[in-house]
């Protein structure tokens, strides 16, 4: 029979899964700083329920350390980090409520899917291609020398020398002979190549403030993860509009802010272009995201823009996903034309309001929880 | 269920050795038992603060979860438990290496002396394994009776309130506690059945009243006076600072809710002396371990792991101070002093550094002192009395703070005194926010006030809410906290649906 803690455990993950995701997005949401110490490091933090109590206010309050430095100079560390990893009593010191891990992108993704039960995508309808790859597993008895396998050609040449009786281990002066050169040697084998493109289009209008930017700032980092580990060549593109669109940088993409009016259609329009230009939707799966606030300049281009939709982008990608960030300016119109064209469950077009920062996983799970 | 089990033959031996080299210095224990357990049982063991069997509930689970997660991603480690009971109950972990076993059962019986003779633990049951697992299946049928979710929401309320302890509850000895426990059943009768009278007051003012009423035949019982029910001007008379003992004997709430908060009172008062001396107990374990291990158990081969064990478990870090190395730094300076007789009024009145640097009456005492010390003090007075500048600026201790302007928090003084009273002020009251009740029919309206003893730092104000929420689930009435926030006076009020700060 289970120990009794597997009952307090599985009560402990549905009280989790069932109100409390909060840490979890309080995680997601702070995208842009997990990438604080080089490049593997990142800081998650533990699904854990704090019981309310009366304590002291936050940690602005301090406190008291040892090491080295002078008054002034920055203090290093965590608060509330154990000191070390020794022997301890049994207490009932409260648990720690982050982790600091070294891990590569991949184990992040698969954690974030463990976190939000992502499905794997499958890529769909599409040629998948193989392609030839070779790669140095095997040892072979000819080759060139630059391949020349120094460790196994002295096993090979010890094993003779024994075998013949010319190994004295006094003295063991190890002398390879041709027959005993190895050398490292490919195997073919056949991948399924499948690449993707991500093209995000935001609206850079007066109305989409730093806010709204950050926010969409971190949903394409994870966006980005979660792609990365699904396929095996990844292309980012990024378009900024107001009234007009044009393709840009990372860089400038999160940094430009443009006062005008907004026609959504020319982001359409130019991303139907560069799909046209470089991703035949054969060899590539395709995810355009689109984010706004909602405003457009005119129903008349919203219907231009649900024209782009049905006849140039839908029949090509994967999946479309339209996200909009809630500002003070905006109207939200356009997710309304867009439920109202498509409906909310549409599988190819998904739509998902992100109200502030804490709401990123939702949204998050809304884009990629279909496994398009 | 648990799969700990007895140690190997081979392990007996060591024990054997090690508990030789305590005998030789002195150490004074409970019977010790140690048991092997793998990683899961361990894991499980520290979830549940050292017991194989508590009361179900989900923090146990998280607590589980998050022990597990660290084990699994390789972060934490724990190498032992050591549990306050008579015997003393010790887990090894089963994939430590020899050295680990060794420097582990050092450790615990450092543990084991301090539980035994520091005067804190005192008033602590020894049994509390039966305890703990009786107070399990209480909770347990309760839950059967009432049903699981109605049960654990009042856990949750009662958890939430668990900090605020009286600390000198801790030397009610156990006549004190036995004669409590007699008027409590008392009270519980009286509440049950035809004692009720009609009246419009609440329950919690009528419950008082009785209460009142009860210890004053109590206290004639040995007097001819005649009985008489006297009205207190204020309920509380005074202060509370135990609020779940009084919410127990006062709340208007079932006898199975008042049980509850005696157990569960009754568990945080158990672990309340292992918080307050936890630089002392970590301090003490490792100066025995340290001892144990370099002048007599260890083999010269095992130096090295040793030494990298060791250095492990003292690593400074610089935002928070390492209990196990202020710890056994301070005892060993506290030995080193009383050794070389650098105490007292002449010392502390020596000028001359060189002088001072040098004094050495050969008293020979620090031995005897750290044991005094061990036995009498606890962290704050441990801080209070012997931290001393020196030490300080061997230790390289500091003060931190938030610089707001940078955003950063940096060093902010390596002064003495204010190191020292930074330590103070974060072991005061244990590190929990000093809150007693002060009356209990405040404005006449039985809704409860407390009163929070402000020591500079103000009380994390959405926690204060969902707090007041909690206590309001269980007295039933208008709660208010009376605190300091920015510096100014304010109230803090909970009215059962909103929650409002007046100044």
């Amino acid at each position: 029979m289970d120990h009794p803690i597997k009952r307090d455990h599985s009560r402990f993950r549905k009280i989790v899964k069932g109100k409390l995701r909060d840490n979890l997005r309080k995680f997601v949401s702070n995208g842009q700083q997990i990438l604080p110490k080089g490049k593997n490091k990142f800081r998650i933090p533990m699904p854990s329920i704090e019981l309310p109590r009366f304590k002291y206010g936050s940690a602005s309050q301090g406190g008291a350390g040892h090491g080295e430095g002078k008054p002034g100079d920055p203090v290093d560390g965590n608060q509330g980090e154990p000191g070390g990893t020794g022997p301890g009593e049994a207490g009932q010191d409260e648990g720690q409520k982050e982790l600091e891990l070294d891990v590569s992108l991949e184990e992040l993704a698969s954690i974030l899917s463990e976190e939000l039960e992502l499905p794997n995508i499958e890529p769909k309808g599409k040629k998948q291609i193989e392609s030839e790859t070779n790669k140095y597993t095997s040892i072979g008895t000819v080759g060139p020398d630059s391949l020349r396998h120094v460790k196994r050609t002295f096993k090979a040449s010890l094993k003779r020398q024994i075998s013949l009786g010319h190994y004295d281990p006094l003295d063991p002066k190890i002398i390879p002979s041709r027959k005993d050169f190895r050398y490292r040697s490919s195997n073919t084998s056949i991948e399924m190549e499948n690449s993707a493109v991500v093209i995000y289009m935001m609206d850079v209008s007066g109305s989409m403030g730093d806010e709204q930017k950050e926010i969409v700032r971190t949903q394409s980092f994870w966006i980005n993860l979660w792609l990365k580990s699904q396929y095996k060549d990844i292309e980012v593109r990024y378009i900024i509009h107001d009234a007009t669109a044009k393709e840009v940088n990372e860089e400038v993409f999160f940094k430009t802010r443009e006062s005008g009016g907004t026609l959504i259609s020319s982001a359409y329009k130019l991303c139907r272009d560069i799909i046209a230009e470089d991703y035949h939707s054969d060899e590539w799966n395709i995810y355009p995201f689109h984010f706004s606030d909602g405003d457009n300049w005119s129903t008349d281009d919203t219907k231009l823009c649900l024209d782009i939709l049905n006849t140039d982008l839908l029949p090509v990608a994967n999946m479309f996903g339209y996200g909009q960030v809630e500002s003070r300016y905006g109207s939200g119109q356009f997710f309304k034309d867009l439920s109202a064209a498509y409906g909310e469950k549409n599988k190819k077009i998904i739509l998902s309001k992100i109200k502030n920062r804490e709401a990123i996983l939702d949204s998050i799970k809304d884009f990629l929880g279909k496994g398009n | 269920m648990l799969r700990s089990k007895p140690i190997s033959k081979k392990l007996r031996q060591l024990q054997k050795e090690i508990q030789g080299y305590a005998d030789d210095y002195g150490l004074d224990y409970f019977d010790q038992v140690f048991e092997m357990c793998d990683y899961e049982t361990i894991n499980i063991l520290a979830a549940q603060g050292g017991f194989p069997s508590r009361y179900p509930h989900w923090k146990f689970g998280m607590q589980f979860d998050q022990l597990t997660k660290g084990y699994r991603y390789g972060l934490q480690e724990i190498y032992e438990m050591v549990i306050n009971t008579d015997p003393c109950y010790a887990y090894l972990l089963d994939v430590n290496n020899w050295i680990d076993q060794k420097l582990v059962m050092a450790h615990v019986y450092g543990h084991n002396d301090f539980f035994k003779n520091n005067l804190w633990f005192k008033s602590t049951d020894r049994n509390m394994m039966d305890v703990m697992a009786n107070n399990g299946s209480k909770i347990r049928r309760y839950m059967k009776k009432y049903g699981i979710d109605r049960v654990e929401k009042f856990i949750d309320a009662v958890l939430s309130l668990e900090n605020l302890l009286d600390v000198s509850e801790l030397f009610e000895n156990e006549e004190v506690r036995r004669s409590r426990r007699e008027t409590e059943q008392v009270f519980a009768y009286e509440n049950s059945s035809e004692y009720e009278q009609v009246d419009n007051r609440s329950d919690a003012l009528k419950s008082f009243l009785k209460s009142a009423a009860r210890n004053e035949k109590n206290n004639s019982a040995t007097g001819d006076e005649p009985e008489k029910l006297e009205i207190p001007s204020k309920i509380p008379v005074s202060p509370q600072k135990d609020v779940l003992r009084f919410l127990m004997n006062f709340a208007p709430i079932e006898q199975w809710e008042s049980d509850i908060i005696g157990m569960l009172r009754e568990e945080a008062y158990y672990y309340l002396p292992q918080r307050m001396t936890k630089i002392m107990n970590e301090g003490w374990a490792s100066y025995w371990h340290s001892k144990i291990m370099t002048e007599r158990a260890l083999d010269s081969s095992e130096i090295i792991d040793f030494a990298d064990k060791h250095a492990g478990v003292m690593v400074m870090n610089e935002k928070n101070i390492n209990p196990y190395k202020v710890g056994i730094e301070l005892m060993r300076d506290i030995e080193h002093r009383w050794d070389t007789g650098k105490f007292g009024k002449e010392y502390n009145e020596c000028t001359n550094m060189q002088e001072k640097h040098a004094w050495d009456l050969k008293l020979g005492k620090g031995r005897e002192k750290i044991f005094q010390v061990r036995q009498s003090h606890n962290d704050i007075t441990f801080i209070d009395e012997f931290l001393t500048p020196e030490f300080c600026e061997r230790q390289k201790l500091f003060v931190y703070k938030y610089n707001p302007r940078n955003e950063r928090f940096e060093v902010d003084t390596r002064d003495f005194e204010g190191i020292k009273q930074k330590l103070l002020s974060q072991l005061t009251n244990f590190g929990s926010p000093l809150i007693s009740i002060t009356d209990a029919n405040y404005k006449n309206r039985a809704e409860l006030l407390l009163e929070h003893t402000h020591y500079g730092v103000d009380l994390d104000v959405s926690f204060t809410e969902q707090t007041m929420k909690n206590l309001y689930r269980i007295w039933k009435r208008p709660i208010n906290l009376a605190s300091k926030s920015e510096e100014k006076e304010v109230v803090f009020h909970f009215n059962g649906k909103e929650f409002s700060t007046k100044s």
